[in-house]
C-alpha cells in the first residue's frame, strides 16, 4: 500500500506540491477551528444532516464559489501559459490536465450547483411551500454532488487529473490515456450525476404538487417556471450521461468494446452520446439563468415581466429543441451533407425562441422605472453580451461555415460568451439579489458594482479578441504556439482581460466578508420591494417553516399586488395551526461517503474497496426502506412556538 | 460573409434598443411618471412580429448554407476540368503521413502539391480522432481509424501554408503540424520525379516506428504504407504495433519515468500487458 | 401547507390516502421517465454496435430462442401476478396479497436463473463481455435489465417484511404500489429486449 501511495502522490511539480500542502493545512485549520469553538455538533445538526431547502441551497452555493475559485485559477494558469509563444510555464501534460479540469469544474461543479443552490433556496418560497417534496432526497442530492466533486478534485494531487478535455473523446480517453486520470472523470461525474437526477425529480413534484392555494401554474414566478422546465430536461438527459459514462467505465475497467478501436467498438458513438447529453446540459444551466434574469429585471424595472405566456412557450420550445441539435458539435466528423443540413436547421431554429426572450426582456424595461442596483447591472449586462454569444452561435450553426470555425478560438469565444454572460452573470445576479433572503443583510452596493465592472469589462477584453484568434487559425486546446503564427498580441490582450476577471471575483468574495461585518441587518423579508412570494416572509431570513400562514394567490406577481392593495393595513390575528416539518437525515451523508470510497476504489481498480462500499450503499438503502416510516414522521412546530417566533419578528419590524 | 452581415444587423438593432431603454427609462429625479406603465403585460402583435422575422432570417440563412454543404462535397468549380490528385492524409500521434498512391510517394509532416489544382485528400487516422485543417485554404475534416473522409483543397497561388490538427489528441497535439506547400506545376512534377528516383523505399519497420506516440521530423519515401495497411479499413493496426513495442495501450499504474524534459512525448512504459478474455 | 385532498372518500385507494403517498407515487412516475431514457440509451448503443461481431459468434448461432421464450412468459406472468397482488390489496386481503407477491418473486427468481444460465452458455460458446462490441452491448443491456430485476426482488422482499410487521397502512400500501409500478416497467422493457435483441438477432 505504501508503494501505491508513493506512486500516485504527485510531488514533483512545485505548483501541485504547493497545492497539496495548502490543502492539508486548510483541512487541519478547519478541524482546529471547529474543535476550538466546539462546533462539531452544530455543524452536524444544523448543516450536514439538515433537510431544510434553504440550508441545502446555501451549501450548494458555498461549494460552487469554492469551485469557481479553482476553475478560475485553472483559467489564469492557462492564460499565463498562452500569453507568449513557446512558453515553458506549464508542460503540455500539465496544461492538458488544467484545461480538462477547468471545463469540467466550471460546468458541472460550479454552474450546476450554483443554480441548483439558488433553486433550492428560492423555489419553495416562491410557491409558498414549506420545503421540497422529498427533503431526504434533497439532502442526498447535495452530498452525492459534493463527494462526486471531491473525488474529481482529488485527482490532481493523487494519481493525475483527467487530461482528455471535458468532452473526453474516445479513442484518446481510452487507448490514449493509461493511468487513473480518466477514471476520476468517469466516476466523479457519475456519483455527482446521481444527485442531479434526484433534484430534477424533486423539483418537478414540488412545483406540480405543492403550490399555495390559488397559485395556478400560470401564476407561478418565471424562475419557478424555468426550474420546472429545467427539471424535465434533467430527468431525460442525465440518464444518457449515466449510461455513457458507464459504458466507457466498462471499456476502461472491464475491457468491453463500446468505444474502443478494436473488436468492433466505435469511438464516434461516444461523441454522439456525450453530446446527446451535453447539449441539453448547457440548456440545463442557461434556462434557470434566464429565469433569474426575468426576476431581477422585473423587480428593478419595477414592472411586470413582459410577455409571461410567450416566455413560457419559448422555454418549452427551447427545451424540446435542445434534444434535437447535438450533431452540431461535430459537423466536421464526416456526416453527409443532408445530415449536417438537418442539424444546421434545428440549431439555428433554437435562436428563434431565445430571441423572443431577449425582446421580452427589452419589453420589460420599456416604460419601466429602472434602478441600477448591483444585481440589476449583472442582469442588464447580460443582454448585449449574451447576444454576441448567440449570434456567433448561429454562425457556427451554419454547418458550411462551421468547417472554418470549429475547434478553434472562435468556438471558445462563442461558448464563453453564452456561458459566462448567460450563466455566470446570472449566478452573480441571483447571488446578490437573494443574498438578503439567505443571510439577512444585503451585500455592499459599491463593492458589488466595482466587482461587476472589473469582471464584465475584463470578460470582454479577454474573450472578444478570441473571435479574431479563431479567424487567424488558432486551434483550441493547444498548450503553446509559435512566434511566427502572429497570435501573440491578441493572446496578451486576452490575458489582461482574464486578470480583470480575477480581480472582480476577489472583490466579490471580499464583499461577502465585508458585508458580513458591516452591512445593516434587514428588518423585513422584503429587501428590494419585491414582486414574488419569497419576499413575503415575516423575517429577512425566513423561519425554518417558511410561512406561518399563506396568503391567497390571485395573480402573477402575487406579493406585489397584495402590497398595492394592502397599503397600511396591519396584520390581523392570524389563525395558526401546528406545522409539520421533516426531520434531519444522516443516511445520505454516509451513503455519499461510501460513494466516494467506492468511486475511489474503482478509479484505482481496488476491487475490494469498491465491493465493500457497494455493500455499504445497499445497506444504507435497505435501512432507509425499513425505517422510512419512522424517519419521515418529522416533528410538529406547535402553535405557541409559531406565535412566539412570528411575534418576535413583528416586534423587530 | 452573408451571415456576418445579418448577425451584425441583429447586434446593432438589439444594442440600439437596449441603449434606448436604459437611457429613457432609468429612474431619476425628474422621471416623468407618464412614462411608467408598471402593469403592462405584453403585446401579442409584437410577439408575432419578433417571431416571424427571426424565422425569416433563419430560413434566409439556411438556403446558402444548404447549397454550400452540398458544393463542399464536390471538387472546386474553378478547376472542374482538372483531374484531382488523390492524397491520403493519415494522422498518427503526433505526425501527419501523406501517401500519393498514383505517384507511389509518401511524405511525413509536409505535403507538396501543384498550385491551382484540386487535391482530393482522403483523411484517416491510425490512432486518435484528428481534424485535418489548413485554415488559409479551407475547412477542416475529422480523420478517424477505420473511416475515410474526403476533403477537397486547392491552393490558387503558390506558397507555403500552415497545416495542423485541430482536434485534441493529447500531449503532442500542439506540435502535430505540417507544411502544405503549393509549387508551380513544373516544380511539382520535378519534385515527384526526383522523389521517385532518389527517396528510399518505405520499409515496414520504419512505418511501425511511426505508429509510436512521438513527434518526428519531415521524411520522404518512394513507396507508400498502403501496401502494409489501409487505416481506413483497419482500426486496430496502430494499437497492435504499440503493444508489440511495449507501449502501454491501456493500464492503470503508469510510472512517469522522469520524462519532464521531453514534454511532447507520451509516457512510455513497458508493462503493457493487455490481458485478453 | 400543500394541496390537501379534502375528499378522503372511501373510494380513494389506500396508497393515495396520505400526502407522502401521493407525492411518492407521482415522483416515481417521473423516475420511470428517467429510466426510459436510461434504457433508450442502452438500446441505442446496442443498435449502433450491432454489426461489431468480429471475433465472436453471431447471435443466431448461439441464441436459444426456446429458453428466451420461456423467460419471457415467466416475466409476463410475474407481471400479471403482481397485478393480482394489487387487486388483493384493494380488497384489503393482506394474506392473499402477500401470497401473490411471493409468487411474483418466485417467477422473478426463475427468470434470473434462466438468464444467468444463458449467460454461462454464451460464454462457453465464446461470446463473453469483452469479446466484441456486439456482445459488450448485449451484456450491458440485458445485464442492466437483470440487475434491475434483482434489485426489485430484494426491494419487494423488504416490503413484504414491512407489511407482515406493520400491516397494510397508507405507508405500506404506497410501497407495495410503487414497487408494482417498477415491476410492470421492467416487464415493459423486457418486451423491447425480447423483440429487439433476440427476435431481430435470430433473423439478422
Amino acid at each position: 500500500m505504501f508503494n501505491f501511495i508513493k506512486d500516485n502522490l504527485i510531488l514533483n511539480d512545485p505548483m501541485i506540491l504547493g497545492a497539496n500542502i495548502s490543502i492539508v493545512l486548510t483541512v487541519i485549520g478547519i478541524v482546529v477551528v471547529l474543535t476550538y469553538f466546539k462546533k462539531w455538533k452544530w455543524l452536524w445538526t444544523e448543516w450536514i444532516t439538515s433537510v431544510d431547502h434553504k440550508r441545502i441551497g446555501i451549501m450548494y452555493i458555498i461549494a460552487a464559489l469554492l469551485m469557481l475559485f479553482r476553475g478560475g485559477v485553472d483559467a489564469l494558469l492557462m492564460r499565463a501559459q498562452l500569453t507568449v509563444p513557446n512558453n515553458t510555464f506549464l508542460s503540455a501534460q500539465h496544461y492538458n490536465e488544467i484545461f480538462t479540469t477547468h471545463g469540467t469544474i466550471m460546468i458541472l461543479f460550479m454552474a450546476m450547483p450554483f443554480l441548483l443552490g439558488l433553486m433550492n433556496v428560492v423555489v419553495p418560497l416562491q410557491i409558498g411551500a414549506r420545503d421540497v417534496a422529498f427533503p431526504f432526497l434533497n439532502n442526498l442530492s447535495f452530498w452525492s454532488f459534493f463527494f462526486g466533486a471531491i473525488l474529481f478534485n482529488v485527482s490532481f494531487v493523487f494519481g493525475g487529473s483527467p487530461d482528455a478535455g471535458w468532452t473526453n473523446y474516445a479513442p484518446l480517453a481510452i487507448e490514449g490515456s493509461p493511468g487513473p486520470g480518466i477514471n476520476y472523470y468517469l466516476l466523479g461525474l457519475q456519483v455527482s450525476g446521481i444527485g442531479t437526477l434526484l433534484t430534477g425529480i424533486n423539483f418537478i413534484v414540488t412545483i406540480i404538487k405543492m403550490r399555495a392555494p390559488g397559485m395556478t401554474l400560470l401564476r407561478i414566478p418565471m424562475f419557478t417556471w424555468t426550474t420546472l422546465i429545467t427539471s424535465f430536461i434533467i430527468v431525460f438527459a442525465f440518464p444518457i450521461l449515466t449510461v455513457t459514462l458507464g459504458l466507457m467505465t466498462f471499456d476502461r475497467l472491464f475491457e468491453t468494446h463500446f468505444f474502443t478501436l478494436t473488436n468492433g467498438g466505435n469511438p464516434m458513438l461516444w461523441s454522439n452520446f456525450f453530446w446527446l447529453w451535453g447539449h441539453p446540459e448547457v440548456y440545463i444551466v442557461v434556462l434557470p439563468a434566464f429565469g433569474i434574469f426575468s426576476e431581477v429585471i422585473a423587480t428593478f424595472a419595477r414592472k411586470t415581466l413582459f410577455g409571461y405566456k410567450s416566455m413560457i412557450i419559448s422555454l418549452v420550445v427551447i427545451s424540446g429543441l435542445s434534444f434535437l441539435v447535438w450533431v452540431h458539435h461535430f459537423f466536421t466528423m464526416g456526416g453527409s451533407a443532408a445530415l449536417n443540413n438537418v442539424f444546421s436547421i434545428t440549431t439555428m431554429a433554437i435562436a428563434i425562441p431565445t430571441g423572443i426572450k431577449i425582446f421580452n426582456w427589452l419589453g420589460t424595461l420599456y416604460k419601466g422605472r429602472i434602478q441600477f442596483t448591483a444585481a440589476m447591472m449583472w442582469a442588464l449586462a447580460f443582454i448585449p453580451t449574451f447576444i454576441i454569444g448567440g449570434v456567433t452561435g448561429v454562425m457556427l450553426g451554419m454547418a458550411a461555415a462551421d468547417f472554418q470555425y470549429h475547434n478553434n478560438y472562435f468556438l471558445v469565444a462563442h461558448f464563453h460568451y453564452t456561458l459566462i454572460a448567460g450563466v455566470v452573470f446570472a449566478c452573480f445576479a441571483g447571488f446578490v439579489y437573494w443574498y438578503p433572503k439567505m443571510f439577512g443583510h444585503k451585500m455592499n452596493e459599491r463593492l458589488g458594482k466595482l466587482a461587476f465592472w472589473f469582471f464584465a469589462i475584463g470578460f470582454n477584453v479577454c474573450f472578444l479578441p478570441q473571435f479574431l484568434l479563431g479567424f487567424a487559425g488558432m486551434p483550441r486546446r493547444v498548450y503553446t504556439y509559435l512566434p511566427e503564427d502572429g497570435w501573440t498580441a491578441l493572446n496578451v490582450v486576452s490575458t489582461v482581460g482574464a486578470v480583470g476577471m480575477g480581480i472582480g471575483f476577489v472583490i466579490l468574495v471580499y464583499n461577502v466578508n465585508y458585508s458580513m461585518r458591516n452591512a445593516k441587518r434587514e428588518t423585513t423579508g422584503d429587501a428590494w420591494n419585491g414582486r414574488t412570494l419569497e419576499w413575503a416572509t415575516t423575517t429577512a431570513v425566513p423561519p425554518h417553516y417558511n410561512f406561518a400562514v399563506l396568503p391567497e394567490i390571485k395573480e402573477i406577481d402575487a406579493f406585489w399586488h397584495i402590497k398595492q392593495q394592502n397599503k397600511g393595513t396591519k396584520k390581523e390575528n392570524m389563525e395558526y395551526k401546528p406545522i409539520h416539518m421533516p426531520s434531519n437525515a444522516s443516511t445520505p451523508f454516509i451513503m455519499s461517503v461510501l460513494f466516494f470510497v467506492g468511486g475511489f476504489g474503482l478509479v484505482f481498480e481496488l476491487w475490494w474497496m469498491a465491493i465493500i462500499s457497494g455493500i455499504g450503499i445497499l445497506a444504507c438503502m435497505i435501512l432507509r426502506s425499513l425505517r422510512s416510516h419512522k424517519e419521515d414522521e418529522g416533528y410538529y412546530v406547535s402553535v405557541d412556538e409559531i406565535k412566539k417566533l412570528e411575534q418576535k419578528f413583528q416586534k423587530e419590524a | 460573409m452573408f451571415s456576418i452581415y445579418f448577425m451584425l444587423a441583429i447586434l446593432i438593432i438589439v444594442f440600439a434598443l437596449f441603449a434606448f431603454m436604459l437611457t429613457k427609462y432609468r429612474d431619476r429625479k425628474n422621471f416623468n411618471n407618464k412614462n411608467y406603465k408598471p402593469d403592462m403585460h405584453g403585446s401579442t402583435k409584437l410577439e408575432i412580429i419578433w417571431t416571424i422575422i427571426p424565422i425569416l432570417i433563419v430560413t434566409a440563412l439556411s438556403i446558402p448554407n444548404a447549397k454550400a454543404l452540398y458544393e463542399l462535397k464536390e471538387p472546386p468549380k474553378s478547376t472542374i476540368d482538372k483531374e484531382p490528385i488523390v492524397i491520403y492524409a493519415t494522422a498518427a500521434d503526433w505526425k501527419w503521413i501523406f501517401s500519393y498512391p498514383k505517384e507511389n510517394i509518401e511524405t511525413v509532416n509536409y505535403v507538396n502539391v501543384p498550385e491551382d489544382h484540386p487535391i482530393l485528400f482522403k483523411v484517416t487516422a491510425a490512432d486518435s480522432m484528428v481534424s485535418f485543417w489548413v485554415p488559409q485554404l479551407g475547412g477542416q475534416i475529422y480523420g478517424m481509424p477505420g473511416m475515410v473522409n474526403d476533403q477537397y483543397l486547392q491552393a490558387d497561388e503558390p506558397g507555403e501554408y500552415k497545416g495542423m490538427n485541430s482536434n485534441f489528441t493529447g500531449a503532442g497535439m500542439a506540435h502535430q503540424l505540417f507544411s502544405f506547400v503549393a509549387l508551380e506545376e513544373a516544380s511539382y512534377q520535378d519534385w515527384v520525379k526526383k522523389t521517385q528516383e532518389n527517396a528510399p523505399k518505405l520499409v515496414e519497420e520504419t512505418y511501425e516506428k511511426l505508429m509510436l506516440p512521438e513527434t518526428v521530423d519531415e521524411m520522404t519515401f518512394s513507396s507508400t504504407h498502403l501496401e502494409f495497411v489501409d487505416h481506413g479499413n483497419d482500426s486496430e493496426y496502430a494499437m497492435n504495433i504499440r503493444e508489440k513495442y511495449g507501449v502501454e495501450v491501456k493500464g492503470i499504474k503508469v510510472k512517469v519515468d522522469g520524462n519532464e524534459d521531453n514534454e511532447n512525448e507520451e509516457t512510455v512504459s513497458n508493462n503493457g500487458s493487455h490481458s485478453n478474455h | 401547507m400543500s394541496n390537501i385532498n379534502n375528499s378522503a372518500s372511501t373510494n380513494t385507494p389506500l396508497e393515495y390516502q396520505s400526502e407522502t403517498g401521493k407525492l411518492n407515487i407521482f415522483g416515481f412516475w417521473i423516475f420511470l421517465g428517467a429510466e426510459v431514457s436510461l434504457f433508450a440509451t442502452l438500446f441505442a448503443a446496442y443498435f449502433a454496435l450491432k454489426n461489431g461481431t468480429v471475433g465472436g459468434p453471431l447471435p443466431n448461432e448461439v441464441f436459444d430462442l426456446n429458453n428466451t421464450i420461456v423467460m419471457t412468459l415467466i416475466l409476463l406472468t410475474s407481471s400479471f401476478t403482481s397485478g393480482l397482488a394489487i387487486n388483493e390489496m384493494r380488497r384489503n386481503n393482506v394474506k392473499s396479497m402477500i401470497i401473490w407477491l411471493i409468487i411474483t418473486l418466485l417467477f422473478g427468481l426463475g427468470f434470473l436463473y434462466m438468464e444467468v444460465a444463458e449467460f454461462v452458455h454464451l460464454v462457453n460458446e465464446g461470446a463473453a463481455l469483452g469479446t466484441n462490441a456486439f456482445w459488450s452491448s448485449f451484456y450491458l443491456l440485458t445485464g442492466t435489465h437483470g440487475l434491475h430485476v434483482s434489485l426489485g426482488i430484494g426491494w419487494i422482499i423488504l416490503i413484504i417484511m414491512q407489511v407482515l410487521k406493520r400491516g397494510l397502512t397508507p405507508d405500506t400500501a404506497k410501497k407495495v404500489f410503487v414497487s408494482s409500478l417498477y415491476w410492470h416497467f421492467l416487464d415493459f422493457v423486457w418486451i423491447f429486449v425480447f423483440t429487439g435483441v433476440y427476435l431481430l438477432g435470430m433473423v439478422g
